[in-house]
């Protein structure tokens, strides 16, 4: 039901009395933009945490071996654990399908060339599934295949800054590069968002390097990712009975910190999430503090305009208003205040925030934003608010007596 | 036209209630210029209060026009009030934000009629009352005779059964004071029926029936000769 003439009345109210108009919307303004504000700035800190991990898969579980700190069982401290062949079968086979992808991992740091140019880079000899971990994304050839790791093929797959340093004049896909003395046919060039370090990695099969370095069934690494559809706390207990068995596998004393060192992001994502579920919760609650003090704020302000405007409502009654015209010039009054008001400073909040953009980068703020649902939910809770601030003073209003406002000093 | 009996009013004051109207009967018929006359206290304004509907009687009946003005809620109040009645206040209750034709107009609105009719209308009634070119000003750019004129014009465009003025020269200087009851002697030659509240013998005398209020209760009831404001002008 639109009342052109109703909104034309409050209109020309609010237009003929700017200052007092002026004065009730500024607290909402204030309260809006403080609003926007902190909840920007709170989306840009979860930003900054989400993009922690963003180069690695969220379920990943990286595992490493050390030396013992505690005698155990008939050892001695000090012993040197290390991964072998058998212990990735074991973790692959042994827990069915809570593992996703799985890898071992050897690292090493190798001269490498092509023609008249050389480097040194950080070598990786891993199992395919690595491709899927570290979130790789091969943009020419291939990655490792299981082939590969049969046949113990001398094939390598390089990041894209080490085809830029080595292959200067062409494309690295197809040929042979030296790697510590031994030629590698190059099937696939990679790029990863991890960073420019990340791209500088050249990968191998595992077979291959664990054959030509040194003859061996050791690993240095395993990584693996958990079944994304398991829940956080499914995850975190996964990760913890990987690492008890693991420890009486080896024979470490439980309480052993150092011999098997396990890291899984999903616990370190739920601190994260906690903390900014609790941020969230603090910013929500000083959030909604703001906007109830705007509301009183602009209920005060109603109630001082209902005063103000005592004589001339007394004349509108007296002229045939209906105690409900009353409510309705008053309460819309406040809503379309309240609205005005709050959506100017929603407005000034978010270019304040699109301004800032990533400029507190180095405050661990990236990219601070509301989101449309916000905007949205903010504008309802807005018009709510101004229904709730002015209906109280138009009750108030609706009751006033003719003779009495009009009443001669 | 309008037909009171036996009209009681008091008001609580404290403990004790004070009884402003201790049976007032009054019959008036259409076209009758009426003032009401008594000092402070006598309970004139309250007897014009509820026969404006602004106010309640205690007891006793009040009919207005064939209609028992009994029970009423605030809706149905404002509604009687805005069909039957038209105002003329002492301090002539415009509102400040308006401009003298939106004032006019401003009963129209709440008869639910259009917004150009309504200014139809308002031009109209500010033409009546010699005020067509000042309909664009503010109540403070205006006189206190213009002010008063534009709130007669006010109280004519919702085309009342019957005008109820209260003081309504009580701001006004003799020159101007005469200048308003011509204009209502006029109104009434018109055949409107206009009762006003009065403590001043000059314009009492201008209306064709003086009641006088002491202590609650009518005192005197007469006719009397009609003194034209229209010589003083």
């Amino acid at each position: 039901m639109f009342d052109l003439g109703l909104w034309r009345e409050i209109f020309q109210s609010m237009s003929k009395n700017k200052l007092r108009s002026l004065l009730s919307g500024f607290t909402v303004s204030f309260a809006i933009l403080l609003f926007t504000l902190l909840f920007g700035v709170a989306n840009g800190l979860e930003n900054t945490f989400n993009d922690l991990f963003k180069d690695d898969a969220q379920n990943s579980i990286f595992i490493r071996s050390g030396r013992t700190t505690q005698p155990y069982k008939g050892f001695k401290s000090g012993r040197d654990i290390q991964f072998k062949n058998e212990d990735y079968t074991y973790l692959k086979e042994g827990f069915g399908d809570k593992v996703q992808y799985i890898t071992s991992r050897i690292y090493k740091n190798l001269p490498a060339s092509y023609k008249n140019e050389k480097n040194v880079y950080d070598v990786r000899a891993v199992h395919p599934d690595h491709q899927y971990l570290e979130k790789t994304l091969v943009y020419a050839g291939r990655y490792i295949s299981t082939k590969d790791i049969q046949e113990k093929t001398k094939v390598a797959v390089i990041g894209r800054l080490v085809e830029e340093d080595l292959f200067t004049k062409t494309t690295a896909l197809g040929k042979y590069l030296n790697l510590g003395g031994i030629s590698y046919k190059i099937v696939g060039v990679y790029r990863d968002d991890g960073g420019d370090n990340e791209e500088r990695i050249i990968y191998l099969p595992v077979s291959t390097a664990q054959q030509v370095y040194g003859n061996t069934d050791h690993v240095n690494q395993i990584n693996l990712t958990h079944n994304p559809d398991m829940k956080s706390e499914e995850a975190i207990a996964f990760s913890k009975t990987i690492e008890k068995k693991l420890k009486e596998r080896f024979n470490v004393a439980p309480n052993d910190q150092r011999a098997i060192r396990l890291f899984d992001i999903a616990s370190r994502s739920s601190e994260v999430n906690q903390m900014t579920t609790v941020l969230g919760i603090l910013i929500l609650i000083i959030g909604m503090g703001t906007l109830i003090a705007g509301i009183v704020g602009i209920a005060n302000i109603m109630i001082f305009v209902v005063k103000e405007r005592t004589k001339e409502l007394g004349i509108r009654k007296a002229l045939g208003a209906t105690p409900k015209s009353i409510v309705r010039l008053i309460m819309y009054e406040s809503v379309l205040v309240t609205a005005l008001a709050g959506y100017l400073g929603l407005v000034v909040g978010m270019g304040t925030l699109a301004l800032i953009g990533d400029g507190l980068k180095d405050y661990f703020i990236k990219d601070p934003s509301v989101s449309t649902s916000l905007i949205v939910s903010a504008t309802i809770v807005l018009i709510v608010a101004g229904a709730i601030a002015g209906y109280v003073p138009a009750k108030r209003a609706s009751r006033i007596k003719p003779i009495i406002a009009l009443r001669d000093e | 036209m309008l037909e009171i009996k036996k009209l009681h009013k008091s008001y609580p004051i404290g403990k004790d209630s004070l009884h402003v109207l201790k049976g007032i009967d009054l019959s008036v018929k259409e076209g009758e210029l009426v003032a009401i006359m008594g000092s402070s206290g006598s309970g004139k304004s309250t007897l014009l209060n509820i026969i404006g509907m602004l106010d309640e009687a205690d007891e006793g009946e009040y009919i207005l026009d064939g209609v028992p003005i009994k029970n009423l809620n605030e809706k149905k109040a404002a509604v009687y009030r805005n069909k039957f009645l038209g105002f003329i206040f002492q301090s002539f209750n415009l509102i400040n934000y308006k401009n003298a034709m939106e004032n006019v107009a401003l009963p129209l609105y709440y008869q639910g009629i259009k917004r150009k009719e309504r200014y139809e209308k308002a031009m109209f009634h500010l033409g009546k009352v010699g005020l067509a070119d000042w309909a664009k000003h503010l109540p403070n750019e205006l006189s206190g005779g213009q002010k008063q004129r534009v709130a007669i014009a006010r109280a004519l465009a919702a085309q009342p059964k019957l005008l109820l003025a209260d003081e309504p020269t009580g701001a006004l200087d003799t020159t101007t004071s005469y200048e308003i009851m011509d204009f209502i002697q006029e109104l009434n030659d018109e055949g409107k029926t206009i009762l006003i509240v009065t403590h001043e013998e000059d314009i009492a005398n201008m209306c064709k029936r003086i009641v006088r209020l002491k202590d609650g209760v009518i005192m005197e009831d007469s006719y009397v000769e009609q003194v034209r404001a229209s010589q003083y002008v």
